[in-house]
This record gives C-alpha cells, structure tokens and sequence, in this order.
C-alpha cells in the first residue's frame, strides 16, 4: 500500500503540465481563476486546443479519437487540467453522446459524428428532461410516432442546458406507451435546424440563461439518426452511469479552489479587508474542508486503483458524486462569504462585458451555479436510493 | 499509487479477522469486562499465540518489523469485535516507547515477555489537573536523588493501568518531559481501578515521593515530549483503523436491523429517510476508511507530512465517529440505548476514541496553524 505515482505516471504528469502552461491562453486563464462565466467560444477555442493535441476526448476508444491511458493518468490529466484552470470540455459532447456513439452508433454515424463532436463542429444539447420528468426520467412523454423513414416528434424537453448554441440534440422519446415505462424509449438524434423546434430560455438565479425549454411540433427525424434499436433507448442511457469513474469527484476543481480560497486569506488578511478573528476563523474553516477533501481524495484514488486492476471498490465510487459534489459546493459558499457586499453588484453576462471586474462580482453569481451539481446527472437524493438499494440493500 | 494488501497481509488480516469472529463474540466481551483485570487474560494469551503482540517491534527485539499498514489490518479487525483487551495500552503505547527510546538492555528486560503475552505495560500519561491534549505542560514531577529520582504527581484515565506489571510515567524534571520505568508496587504509588464507560479499564494513579532508581528513565532527560509526540502519532493512526472497524460493524448490524424490523406492517428500511440516513452512514465509514489507510501509510512519511496527514485522519474521523455512532442509536431506537446490545458499546468506544490523543477539533485548530498539507503523489 503506497501513495506515490509510478515514474511513468509523473513523467506523464511533467508532460501534462509542461502543455497546459504553453498551450492555456491567458484571458481564458484569468477568467476560469475569477469564475467568470464561459461563453461558447471559449469553450470551443479550448476544445479544438486539446484537439490538436489529441487530448479533447482522453476517455474514448483508442480507435475512435481517444488515448491509451490508464485510469490513473486520466486521473492526473483531469487534475491537471483543473489545478491550471484550464477549462472543463463540453461534457454533452466529451462525457455523455461521444462514449454513446462509441458504444453504440453505426459506423455511418461515427463518421458522420465522432471527429466532429470532438472538435465541437457540433456542439450537443441533452434532451432528457420533461416538466414531468424529472428524477423519474423514464416517465417522459415526447412522442415519437413512426413516418415511413422518419420519426415524427411531438412534447416538450426542460431544463436543456445551452440548447441555444447547440447544432445537434440527442434525446430520449417515448416510441411506445403501452408496456413497462423503461420500455418504448429511444434514444434519437436531431438535428436543431429541424423545422418544427422552438427554443425558449429560461433565465436562472446565477444570471446566466443557459436553461431553456425545446418544444417539438411534428418535428421529422430520419430513422437513421436513431442510436441502436427502437424501444431500448433506456439501457443506452444507462450505459452512462458509472461509465467513467476516475474524474465523478472533481477531486482537481476543488483542489484549484481551495489553493484560490488560501490566496484570497492572505491577500485581504494582509490588506485588512478581513480582521485577525475572521482570519484565524477562516483558516479553521478551510482546514475542515481540506479534511474532508483529502478524505474525498484518496477515496477517489481507491476507485483509480481498483480501476486500473479490473474494477472493484463500488461502495467507494458510489459516494463520489454525492460527497464531491456537496465539497465543489461549500468552496463556492466560502468564496461568496469572502465577497461580502463586493459580491452584490454581480456582472451581466451580455456582449460588452469583457469581465474586468474583480473576482467578488463572480463569486456569487458562481455560488448560485453551482446549486446545480447536486441536482444534474441525478440528483444527490436519487443517488442515495441507489446507495440505499445496491448496497445497503434496503 | 497502490491500495492492495501484499499476500503477507491478507493472510494477517484473515488470521485475525477469523479469530475475532470465531472468538470475540459480543457476549464474550460482556464477560471479558467483568474479569478481575477488566480483560480475559486467556484471549490475551491467545492473540501472543497468533503472533500478533509481537507485529510492531523490531526482529532483532523478537518482533516481526511490522508496519503502519500491518497495524491497520490488526486495529481494524480488534475495533469490528470491539475487543477490550490492552493493545492500545501494552502493544502500541508502552512498548512504544520503548521500541523509540529504550535502552537495549531496558528492551532485552521487557519486550520478549511483553510479545510472549506475559506483561502487560501501561503507559501514564494523562493528568486530572492538566491541559487535556498536551505532551508538554504536565504537573507531574521529577526531582533528581543521590541514587535516582523522586516521583510525585497525578495521572488519570490510565488504560490497562492497574493491572500493568509496570508503567512508563512522563514527568516534568529539570531538562523538560521525560518517560520512566515506574514498578507499580514501590511504595507511594497508589491505584484506583474502574472501568471507562467504553468498557475499557483504567486507573487512576498517584505517587507520592515515589523513589527510582536511575535506570528508570527511558532515553535522554527531557526527550519524553518528542517521543510522546511520536507515540500518540502512532497511536492515532491505529485509532482510526479501530474506530473504521467499529464503523463498518455498527453500519452492518444498523443495515440489518433496517432490514429486519417491522412497523407499521413493513421493514423500517423501506422508509427513505431512513434510507438516507443509512446511506450518510456508510459514507462517513467509506471516508474513514481512506483516511485510516492514510494514515497507516503517512506514519513512513517525513515529519511534517505524517504528522499532518494523521491529525487530518483523526480529525475526519473523530467527526464521522461521532456521527455513525450517534445515528446507529437513532435509527436502533430504545435498543441502541441498552448495555445488552453491541451498538451502544460501539457508540461509546467511537466516543472514547475521539477524546483520546487530541479530538476533531483539536486537530483542526492544529491544521489551521499548519496551512495546506503536503500534496498526495
């Protein structure tokens, strides 16, 4: 039992870092350190970054774009990534329709989809939720009804997240009603220039309108954007859960926060904004949440391990998300707390905002994002009745 | 980065394991306290045969040169049986410091009859009139005489104290904290007996002009401090691995329950705010376990960073202690608060556990002084 990187894992981690520093523009650098809120271009600047370099979808397949690593430089390259403030890629195109596509998509729909998702040429939206689908996902409604080649879309998504700058969506839709409702769903592509779908944002607390609503009227898509066969949509989507273990806790973002919240203590202990009580009370107060991000930590590095020898430890992968993503949101309450009444007057997000305002303004308009990890993906509450089922057998 | 027990290991770990569930029933440590020593001296006879009083002493000291991790494997499978007997006590504190600081011949005297299960040592450290979490600002006294040392002072909470043949003592003397050989039966040391309410005995202990002769200090006058320092790092360590076994045990026996107790005509475990509160249980014990494995292997580490890294795994697990032993008595109800049931035991012990060697917070403010710790890998 031992804590150290393999001389292979730290000439890997020397490489990382050696092109996170050559390669990571410095605006966008400064903006990732202040929380400012990324726009699409540079998510996609980013992207076509770590494209060039091979590096913008590690996880896939060999075959398919992406690189032979084990799951402890995934690991490291994730941490990485976060400790230089490099952005995060699109998770619609990185983590959820690339390794579904990988998994299941016909080889006319790899070529015509994988480079392309990998460089963000498209750019996906999800299309899970319904207004009555929510934690119970597999009571969606959106009707597919089959047309000769085509499927014929009717309903409503919610809460889809960039849907506006999307070129595609891939989703979830009923194509029968009458068994089980896990049955009768398909998973389908679509093409967000389809005649037929209409966009409406839906503005949130964080000042950002990322979430919109996606109506479907009679919306034609051709059978051969579905992925695999009709009514088992369901099992694909499944495919997702678990499918990548080594990043679930974001060990790295709360590390690069942590080290952001220890800058700020001495920069306005040393300035006076904050007085010597505050000060010892903070330091106390981040001591406790690095406590419980090491303990987070090396639970994550349990599941690297057990990874890397074929699997195992599920009871440790299974708390990853809830305790990871309860620590990423207590470091965004810290740093709102240090804002104090700085933070009130938050930026707009509009196109003459060039973000030169001081990090307070971001702190808790990214406080208010970050309400959002524990709810997305399956909400903390839905991962202990999975906990609660699969383990604990209750 | 490696988190898989070597072949030597496992088979330690289901050597022990075995023996505390074929031997170390719950009913067999309701009838181990109420022994004369507060322990059955006939497992402690048992555990020197499985070789396991010997783990951390060197070989040349007839030991096996065992590890932090060794350790873990050991503590983990004592905490799930809750035994009561004085490891802690024998094993890890008193024949600590003498592994650390003893002389060879006070070693040559001592640790083959302590591995062969034969002497039981108690180390006394804790004072009724001190600062609780200290190694330093003792009230305890050690004068120099002609022939020796003269011992006065006050200890208590002293685990396995009366029934030690012999304690190691820290006293204050002229060049700071130091450790002595004190014989229990020299006149002027007087010992009150009872049990900790975690079932555990302990002693209260006074001397008064006690008389030692100048082969009872252990190493330099006035190293006590640093060895303690690193004695209660090493006890802490095995601290988290026995409070991650009494964890994992109580979360088994309160899912079980869960499982098996009807109201209102269904398990109580199909009712999801119980679910959930299972679940945060298991998490705690989840991260407790990472942290004990942690600071099983930080005790290899340079100073800082053991040091660190340790008060860190307490920290966590002082808390996630307080907290699985708390709702494993919720979620049991009336019968988590009786003697007749393990996991108001467990509760105590885990309660025990935290107070002992610096609690949750103590080791926060401690981190709060130290800044970020050494980065992992």
């Amino acid at each position: 039992m031992n804590l150290d990187f393999t001389p292979e894992d730290l000439a890997f981690r020397e490489d990382v870092r050696a092109f996170l520093k050559a390669s990571l523009p410095d605006d966008l650098r400064a903006k990732m350190i202040n929380r400012d809120h990324l726009g699409k271009a540079d998510i996609v600047r980013w992207q076509r970054i770590l494209n060039a370099r091979g590096w913008a979808v590690p996880a896939w397949p060999v075959d398919d774009g992406g690189q032979p690593w084990s799951p402890t430089q995934r690991y490291i390259f994730q941490e990485e990534m976060a400790l230089a403030h490099a952005p995060e890629g699109s998770p619609f195109n990185v983590n959820m329709i690339g390794p579904i596509l990988c998994k299941f998509g016909t080889d006319a729909q790899k070529a015509k989809f994988l480079a392309a998702t990998a460089n963000i040429d498209i750019w996906w939206c999800q299309g899970f939720s319904e207004p009555g689908a929510g934690s119970d996902l597999a009571a969606l409604k959106t009707s597919a009804v089959r047309d000769g080649d085509d499927y014929v879309l009717n309903g409503q998504k919610i809460w889809t997240t960039q849907a506006q700058h999307a070129d595609w969506m891939f989703a979830l839709v009923r194509t029968d009603a009458s068994g089980r409702k896990q049955q009768g769903i398909t998973f389908l592509l679509l093409d967000m220039k389809t005649p037929g779908i209409t966009i409406r944002p839906i503005p949130s607390i964080d000042g950002i309108s990322d979430l919109n609503e996606v109506f479907f009227d009679d919306v034609r898509v051709p059978v051969g954007n579905r992925i695999g066969e009709e009514g088992r949509g369901w099992d694909y989507a499944k495919h997702l859960l678990g499918h990548e273990r080594s990043g679930i806790a974001r060990i790295g973002l709360s590390k690069e926060r942590l080290a952001q919240l220890r800058h700020l203590e001495g920069e306005l202990g040393g300035s006076g904004r904050i007085d010597e009580r505050e000060r010892a009370r903070l330091r106390r107060k981040l001591a406790e949440v690095e406590v419980e991000l090491r303990a987070l930590e090396l639970t994550q590095l349990r599941v690297v391990a057990a990874d890397a020898q074929g699997g195992g430890a599920n009871s440790a992968a299974s708390i990853l998300k809830v305790k990871g993503t309860e620590l990423q949101q207590r470091m965004t309450e810290l740093v709102a707390e240090l804002a104090g009444p700085a933070g009130i007057a938050t930026p707009s997000h509009d196109a003459t905002d060039h973000g030169d305002h001081g990090w307070e303004a971001a702190a808790t308009p990214y406080y208010f994002t970050m309400r959002k990890v524990s709810i997305f993906g399956g909400s903390n509450e839905i991962q202990k009745n999975i906990i609660a089922k699969t383990i604990l057998r209750l | 980065m490696d988190f898989e027990l070597t072949d030597d290991q496992r088979m330690l770990s289901e050597t022990i394991s075995r023996f505390v569930t074929d031997r170390y029933s719950f009913e067999e440590r309701l009838t181990a306290m109420r022994e004369p020593d507060g322990f059955s001296r006939a497992v402690w006879a048992e555990l020197a045969g499985l070789g396991v009083l010997g783990l951390p002493f060197a070989e040349a000291d007839g030991g096996f040169g065992g590890s932090g991790v060794d350790m873990m494997i050991i503590m983990e499978a004592l905490g799930r049986g809750l035994l009561v007997e004085p490891f802690l006590a024998t094993v890890i504190l008193a024949g600590g410091a003498l592994r650390l600081a003893a002389s060879p011949a006070q070693k040559s005297a001592r640790i083959a009859s302590i591995i062969a299960g034969e002497r039981i040592m108690a180390l006394a450290h804790h004072e009724p009139d001190g600062p609780r979490h200290t190694v330093e600002r003792l009230n305890c006294r050690a004068e120099p005489t002609a022939t020796g040392w003269r011992l006065n002072g006050r200890k208590t909470a002293v685990i396995a104290g009366a029934a030690a043949d012999e304690l190691v003592v820290s006293a204050r003397s002229e060049r700071g904290v130091s450790l002595f050989l004190v014989d229990p039966a020299l006149p002027g040391v007087s010992i009150r007996s009872h049990a900790g309410y975690d079932g555990i005995a302990t002693a209260e202990i006074a001397f008064e002009d006690v008389g030692l002769d100048a082969q009872a200090l252990i190493g330099e006058e006035g190293s006590g401090a640093t060895v303690l320092t690193a004695l209660f790092e090493e006890a802490n360590a095995a601290l988290c691995a026995e409070a991650t076994g009494i964890m994992a045990d109580t979360l088994d026996m309160t899912a079980e329950y869960l499982r098996t107790r009807n109201q209102f005509g269904v398990a109580i475990g199909t009712f999801q705010v119980l679910q959930h509160r299972a679940v945060d249980m298991l998490m705690q014990v989840e991260l407790s376990r990472s942290m004990a494995m942690l600071a099983a292997i930080s005790l290899a580490r340079p100073a800082e960073e053991r040091r660190c890294n340790i008060a860190a795994a307490k920290a966590k697990i002082g808390e996630a202690g307080r907290m699985v032993g708390q709702q494993a008595v919720q979620l049991h109800g009336a019968i988590g608060l009786t003697m007749e049931y393990k996991v108001g035991h467990a509760f105590k012990r885990l309660t025990a556990i935290d107070a002992l060697f610096g609690n949750a917070d103590h080791q926060l403010d401690m981190l709060a002084d130290a800044g970020p710790l050494v980065p992992i890998g």
